[in-house]
């Protein structure tokens, strides 16, 4: 878009009066960090509140993900392959980066199929990717997995961590623990879903919502559109994400999701165990499937205790509110995971928020 | 011409091997003043004071787009040379080769060495070579450290509200060009790094605006926002920098938005980051054009007292955020 076009639309919401307090949530990681990299937060007119939800696939994840995968890796000695935005993310007693320093197999890759290229080049060795993601990413775990299939590669398994975003958007409502006018719908995750599964949003819980975009225009757009539709008491999910989502989403997505995964309870950190929302291996690629590949019994989960990582992920505090937020945890030193994903609300915060 | 000829542990033993090694190509390359019998090169200084540095390149790939190791190892150091003010008159040259290195990918390091310092206008007087076992050591890693002469007293005043900062150029070429050569990664880009020699820029610009520059530094690991967070920590004034006046490259954005990762921490190894006097700022820059390695500068932003020991951008629809220290590099092995 215009970049002329954009700074006056940039006026506009810097310039917008509210009638009343809004507080409205992003359920997008992406979101998160682009609101404050693009600098669209710095010009929320007073009174109207960005309130972070459960959108960082990393933060989402709960210890005992990765107790497993470290368990798995030192009983069977495989590779484990990551993104680096896992590596620092404590565990219930360790993290990836301190068991790497140790000497565990652990390597960083860019795309699930660096992964399964791993495998073929180490022939000898049992690689696992780490796949931890939503709707957004799930398409290629599956691809990775048919094509290991395709190849007849045998030393390459998947841990999967996937899930499904709005069952979490549905629990956070049903809860309600805190005040929401609106949302800011993901607009990566909605791409491969499309807007209509965000429908209950306004059907159940009475909200509006607006799927957005990444750049500049289009958060501010998303904003400007809501803000509107939560004046106007105008209760629907509206798109200003047209030219990348659709109604139904990517239908050829979805079905290759759903060839290789199908839906399973899946425990968010912050929301608890969530029937239906985790995408588990169907059984027909079991042998691609780590969990069952590599049994392993991880020691009782532990959690950090002061983390407030999953009130943050429910919206009821935004990172600044923690205690331990740039005291006690920091990218250095994180106690929780929101601090050292790269679309956790801490790191966000961290990074950016001007104080 | 060394086909197929690979180091071997005894070109770093002192023995035959290795002499003939030196006084054959090392010497053939870099010329006989590079080689000393005795211990120690013995130089002619004339001046009261001297910079000195040191500095050690491990970068892999050790061949890509816009230079190779060598080069980069005679750059780097001038360039921390120049930046204090100095003019680069002498280098070292310390090898660390691994056993089964090649001589053809050796012998293009020295040569690429010896047209850099020869660009640079600095010798190489001294150096070392010694040899590590194959798979102790990852091809060659090269030290240099660096002797820089003061031609006139340096007058550094201090840095205060109002003053511009400038950058010589786009930024993030070399990170950028190094991360993309990574086996890991199969981008095809025309990016090349910027390594080069800023002595002779930096020697003409403060030549003629010797009262205005206040500060120089090359925006190497780290990149910008890393420079100016050093200036800035612990005083009472912040550096703001507007979005839309920091030349970075469309490949650079591009694969920058696709990994994740910001130009303004990735390394350069040819730009030079100015806080200057705001009268003499667009001096400055005009004559960095004139260079050709500056031929992009720009006036990006400036010290001002908004967020006090901080960095922040001003993005081009006019919100502000931190730039912050960054915590770890953000790609390792880059130089």
């Amino acid at each position: 878009m215009d970049r002329e076009l954009v700074k006056k639309l940039a006026d506009v919401l810097k310039n917008r009066k509210l009638s009343d307090e809004i507080r409205i949530m992003e359920v997008c990681g992406t979101h998160t960090a682009e609101f404050f990299k693009t600098g669209v937060k710095d010009l929320f007119p007073e009174n109207l509140t960005l309130i972070d939800g459960p959108g960082c696939p990393v933060c989402v994840t709960p210890n005992s993900y990765l107790d497993l995968a470290i368990e798995i890796a030192k009983k069977y000695n495989t590779i484990l392959a990551t993104f680096g935005d896992m590596i620092k993310v404590p565990s219930s007693y360790s993290s990836l980066a301190k068991e790497k320093a140790d000497g565990m197999d652990i390597r960083i890759v860019y795309s699930p199929l660096d992964a399964l290229r791993m495998a073929e080049e180490n022939p000898g060795r049992e690689v696992i990717f780490l796949s931890v993601g939503f709707e957004t990413t799930a398409p290629s775990e599956a691809i990775i997995i048919m094509e290991a299939e395709k190849k007849g590669i045998k030393n390459f398994s998947v841990l999967s961590g996937n899930k499904l975003t709005p069952p979490a958007v549905d629990a956070l409502l049903s809860a309600d623990e805190v005040k929401i006018d609106g949302f800011i719908v993901p607009g990566h995750v909605s791409a491969i879903i499309g807007r209509e599964p965000w429908d209950f949003i306004a059907t159940k819980y009475n909200k509006p919502g607006t799927v957005a975009g990444f750049e500049a225009h289009d958060l501010i757009t998303g904003v400007l559109s809501l803000i509107d539709l939560i004046e106007k008491k105008d209760i629907k999910i509206t798109n200003e994400y047209k030219t990348v989502v659709k109604e139904n989403g990517n239908p050829h997505a979805l079905k290759i999701i759903d060839t290789v995964f199908e839906r399973c309870s899946e425990v968010w950190r912050g929301l608890g165990e969530l029937p239906g929302s985790g995408l588990r291996i169907r059984e027909k690629f079991s042998m691609y499937d780590a969990k069952k590949k590599f049994p392993a019994d991880p020691p009782p989960v532990k959690e950090h205790a002061g983390c407030r990582c999953g009130d943050l992920l429910r919206g009821i505090i935004i990172p600044p509110e923690c205690p331990m937020f740039d005291k006690v945890c920091s990218p250095e030193n994180a106690i929780g995971p929101c601090m050292v994903s790269s679309e956790g609300p801490c790191s966000a915060y961290y990074k950016y928020w001007k104080r | 011409m060394n086909n197929m000829k690979k180091i071997l542990p005894g070109h770093g033993s002192g023995g035959k091997l290795m002499n003939d090694m030196i006084s054959g190509m090392i010497k053939e390359i870099l010329g006989k003043d590079s080689i000393q019998i005795d211990d120690s090169a013995v130089l002619d200084i004339n001046s009261g004071k001297i910079a000195f540095t040191t500095d050690s390149y491990t970068v892999t790939p050790i061949f890509f787009p816009g230079g190779d190791i060598g080069k980069l190892a005679v750059n780097g150091t001038v360039n921390d040379l120049a930046v204090m003010g100095a003019v680069p008159k002498y280098l070292s040259c310390s090898l660390i080769l691994e056993e089964g290195f090649d001589f053809d990918s050796f012998e293009k390091i020295l040569i690429s060495m010896k047209e850099s310092a020869e660009a640079a206008g600095v010798k190489i007087v001294t150096g070392d070579t010694k040899v590590v076992p194959n798979g102790k050591g990852d091809k060659i890693y090269i030290n240099t450290s660096g002797i820089g002469v003061f031609e006139k007293e340096v007058q550094r005043r201090n840095i205060q509200k109002g003053d511009k900062i400038i950058v010589s150029g786009t930024l993030g070429d070399h990170g950028i060009t190094i991360m993309s050569l990574r086996n890991d990664l199969r981008f095809s880009s025309d990016l090349k790094s910027d390594c080069a020699p800023l002595n002779g820029m930096i020697r003409t610009v403060t030549g003629k605006y010797p009262g205005s520059i206040k500060f120089m530094r090359d925006a190497t690991r780290g990149g910008l926002a890393s420079v100016l967070n050093e200036i800035t920590a612990g005083r009472d004034f912040s550096a703001g920098i507007i979005e839309d006046s920091v030349p970075v490259s469309e490949e650079v954005k591009g694969i920058c938005s696709l990994l994740g990762l910001d130009p303004l921490y990735v390394a350069n190894e040819g730009k030079v980051v100015i806080i200057a006097a705001p009268e003499d700022a667009d001096g400055i820059v005009e004559v960095l054009k004139q260079n050709e390695y500056g031929k992009k500068s720009a006036i990006i932003g400036e010290i001002d007292s908004l967020y006090p020991g901080k960095v922040y951008i001003e993005t081009f629809i006019g919100g502000k955020r931190l730039l912050p220290l960054m915590i770890e590099e953000q790609l390792p092995r880059i130089c």
